[in-house]
């Protein structure tokens, strides 16, 4: 399996040998011609000016009832009753999937005492709540909650099921996937239903650096993984009317071989990372450790968290569990502000993301200003100083007003 | 104690990316690496195998200059390794792939332990592990940062959560993948560099692991990729000028006029 060319529309322009990741591609009688080492990653067919370039496609087939599976799912996620907050954005994806299908928007919720939690997910937008609940299903457990979740997928037929790209969706809903034998997309971005009814699924690919549609055209249910801080968080609607239906899996699907001994909270941070709406990012250009208390002191100001690049958590400045990159965390808040940070792709994978990047580095030709949308060239020790006071400043009032409120003494009148 | 580790070659991501003056894909010469993560699982399994005995197997699937990626990690004392290659794998997604690799470990075996890097860097979906344990009705948990045997039989594991740790344990012949805090890689030792470059890697096709050409690969697969795009160009990049004071000004004017929460 190859890329296919289209002999009578290359020009042999050579622009698709230039992308290719691996080198499959050469020109032969004036004509591309592509090798073995193809991996159909597609880059070829975004770059041809010419439309030349197609990938083979998956043969359809009918063997399965594809018919009778209906309806959207979210698998919602919860810590002790407590709802993720990506649980409640994904069903509001879900619920424009729904009515553009016209079908009904269910949660799945497994664990135990989870009524106050199945309440929460009517109120957001969903039409029915699966309720699974057994004092051995609490704290969660891959292996159980992946057996718990095939059974009731198989037994129940939904079309589409989302869950979270979190650290648990994506380390159970894949075994899920396979136990069900369907396809699994991870990490979306974009979701849409289809002129031909199916979900087209868009997720980064390549660090980021190009975006990919992606279809399961013969199985169900259409199972994706959704990016946590992506989709548009529903407002609660107190008066929603839903159904919870209680479901009871085997005895034998609730045993797990994998026993979680303990659970140990270590750092808060990096759940923030994942969550923050603002993350302020300090680089190499902090000089010293002690610097960092200024990216804290920004950080805190806005409700934020903390980022760290590799290079400063390798020096031991900062823990990993703050580092943003490659090698930690993939990061999109609606702001991230990169100080004295250069820009090194490792790190911008992680945070490219982003809705809005703003970098503040003393060297106008640092690589992160490429990247961004807004940009300061500036001594980071000047300019971070001066923006905390004028965010102060600019709070005034209503600042002194919320601290009074607060029972701050310093502000009693 | 047989310790297979999966790992995959992959192009170096800097070698992928946008041009933020024209917005076009561009790429800067070819390189394909071992995938970065893969490195920690390559490392997680010699500290095992240093530790309770016994012999590593390094796995890949690829075209066939995926060798040269096994040859890097028979470099650093792995004991032997294979490579899965055949026209008919290509475009395979997670199914595929997880499945191809279930069938070469169970050729392989009999295997105590699997271990995959957390994800690779081209496709990051992390979900070839927790396939494989899926594919080998294996125990399994992600996110691993310290392994330890218990009474040579249960593979006890710290496994990083958002919040913090959860120790888990489960009997083997498990599925794990690792972080990188489960320790940096050991350098490359003249000895093993020797041995690599000369030791013979056998390599199995679709047939050898008694798979049908349409149980592998794009046609093996159940997702298909439609279409690839460059992400919507971060190309109103904007330079603010002025002072200091002019400049935080500015921002903090874009940023209110963007909504941002807080401001």
């Amino acid at each position: 399996m190859k890329a296919i060319i289209d002999g009578e529309k290359c020009v042999a322009c050579g622009e698709c040998l230039e992308v290719c990741p691996v080198d499959a591609i050469e020109l032969e009688d004036d004509l591309a011609q592509v090798d073995d080492t193809c991996t159909l990653c597609g880059l070829c067919v975004e770059v041809c000016d010419y439309e030349a370039i197609g990938l083979p496609e998956l043969r359809r087939e009918d063997t399965e009832d594809l018919e009778s599976y209906k309806g959207i799912w979210v698998v919602a996620e919860h810590h002790n009753g407590e709802v993720h907050s990506v649980s409640f954005e994904l069903l509001g994806a879900g619920r424009n999937l729904a009515d553009k299908l016209e079908v009904e928007l269910a949660a799945v919720l497994i664990g135990d005492q989870l009524e106050q939690a199945a309440s929460q997910l009517v109120g957001h937008g969903a039409d029915r709540v699966y309720l699974v609940e057994d004092p051995a299903l609490m704290p969660f457990n891959d292996e159980s909650h992946a057996n718990v979740l095939t059974e009731l997928i198989q037994s129940k037929k939904p079309e589409i099921l989302l869950a979270g790209a979190t650290a648990t969706g994506r380390s159970f809903i894949p075994r899920v996937a396979v136990a069900v034998e369907t396809g699994l997309t991870a990490d979306c971005t974009g979701l849409d239903i289809g002129e031909d009814g199916l979900l087209y699924q868009t997720r980064p690919a390549f660090g980021g650096n190009v975006m990919a549609t992606i279809i399961c055209p013969n199985r169900r249910p259409q199972m994706a993984t959704v990016r946590p801080m992506v989709m548009r968080r529903p407002g609660f609607d107190g008066q929603r009317q839903g159904v919870v239906e209680r479901f009871t899996p085997r005895p034998e699907a609730i045993d797990s071989r994998v026993q979680v001994l303990k659970t140990v909270a270590e750092h808060q941070e990096t759940a923030r990372l994942a969550e923050a709406d603002v993350v302020v990012t300090g680089g190499r250009g902090l000089q010293v450790p002690e610097n960092f208390k200024m990216i804290e002191d920004l950080a805190l100001l806005l409700d934020g968290a903390v980022g760290a690049t590799r290079s400063v958590v390798d020096e031991g400045w900062m823990p990993h569990s703050h580092q943003v990159g490659q090698t930690g965390k993939t990061v999109s808040p609606k702001l991230y502000l990169a100080c004295g940070v250069s820009g090194a792709i490792q790190h911008v994978v992680g945070m490219q993301g982003s809705e809005i990047i703003v970098a503040v580095n003393k060297d106008p030709h640092a690589p992160i200003f490429d990247v961004i949308n807004y940009g300061v060239v500036a001594d980071l020790f000047e300019f971070v100083p001066a923006f905390i006071k004028k965010i102060k400043e600019d709070r005034g009032a209503p600042k002194l007003h919320s601290r009074r409120m607060s029972g701050n003494p310093k502000f009693e009148v | 104690m047989h310790i297979v580790v999966c790992i995959k070659q992959v192009p170096d991501t800097k070698n992928v990316r946008i041009d933020p003056d024209t917005c076009t894909l561009v790429r800067q010469g070819v390189e394909s690496i071992v995938n970065p993560h893969d490195w920690y699982a390559v490392e997680a399994a010699l500290l095992v195998r240093d530790q309770y005995g016994g012999k590593v197997t390094v796995l890949t699937m690829g075209p066939p200059q995926a060798e040269e990626a096994l040859r890097e990690t028979l470099a650093l004392g792995v004991d032997e390794a294979v490579l899965l290659s055949d026209r008919a794998f290509a475009g395979a997604d997670t199914w595929a792939t997880s499945l191809t690799l279930a069938r070469a470990i169970t050729k392989l075996g009999p295997v105590d332990l699997v271990i995959c890097g957390k994800q690779a860097i081209d496709g990051d979906t992390a979900q070839v592990g927790p396939g494989l344990a899926a594919h080998l009705d294996q125990p399994y948990t992600t996110y691993a940062r310290r392994l330890e045997l218990v009474d040579g039989c249960q593979l006890r594991a710290e496994r990083v959560t958002d919040a913090g740790y959860e120790l888990i344990q489960m009997p083997l012949p498990a599925v794990v993948t690792v972080v990188r805090e489960i320790g940096d890689p050991r350098m490359p030792g003249l000895k093993h560099k020797m041995r690599a470059r000369k030791q013979e890697i056998p390599v199995l096709g679709a047939a050898d692991l008694g798979l049908k050409p349409e149980e592998v690969g794009l046609q093996g697969s159940y997702t298909q990729v439609v279409r690839v795009f460059s992400p919507p160009p971060r190309c109103d990049r904007k330079m603010l000028n002025g002072s200091v004071e002019e400049q935080v000004e500015q921002l903090l004017n874009l940023l209110k006029e963007a909504k941002i929460p807080g401001l």
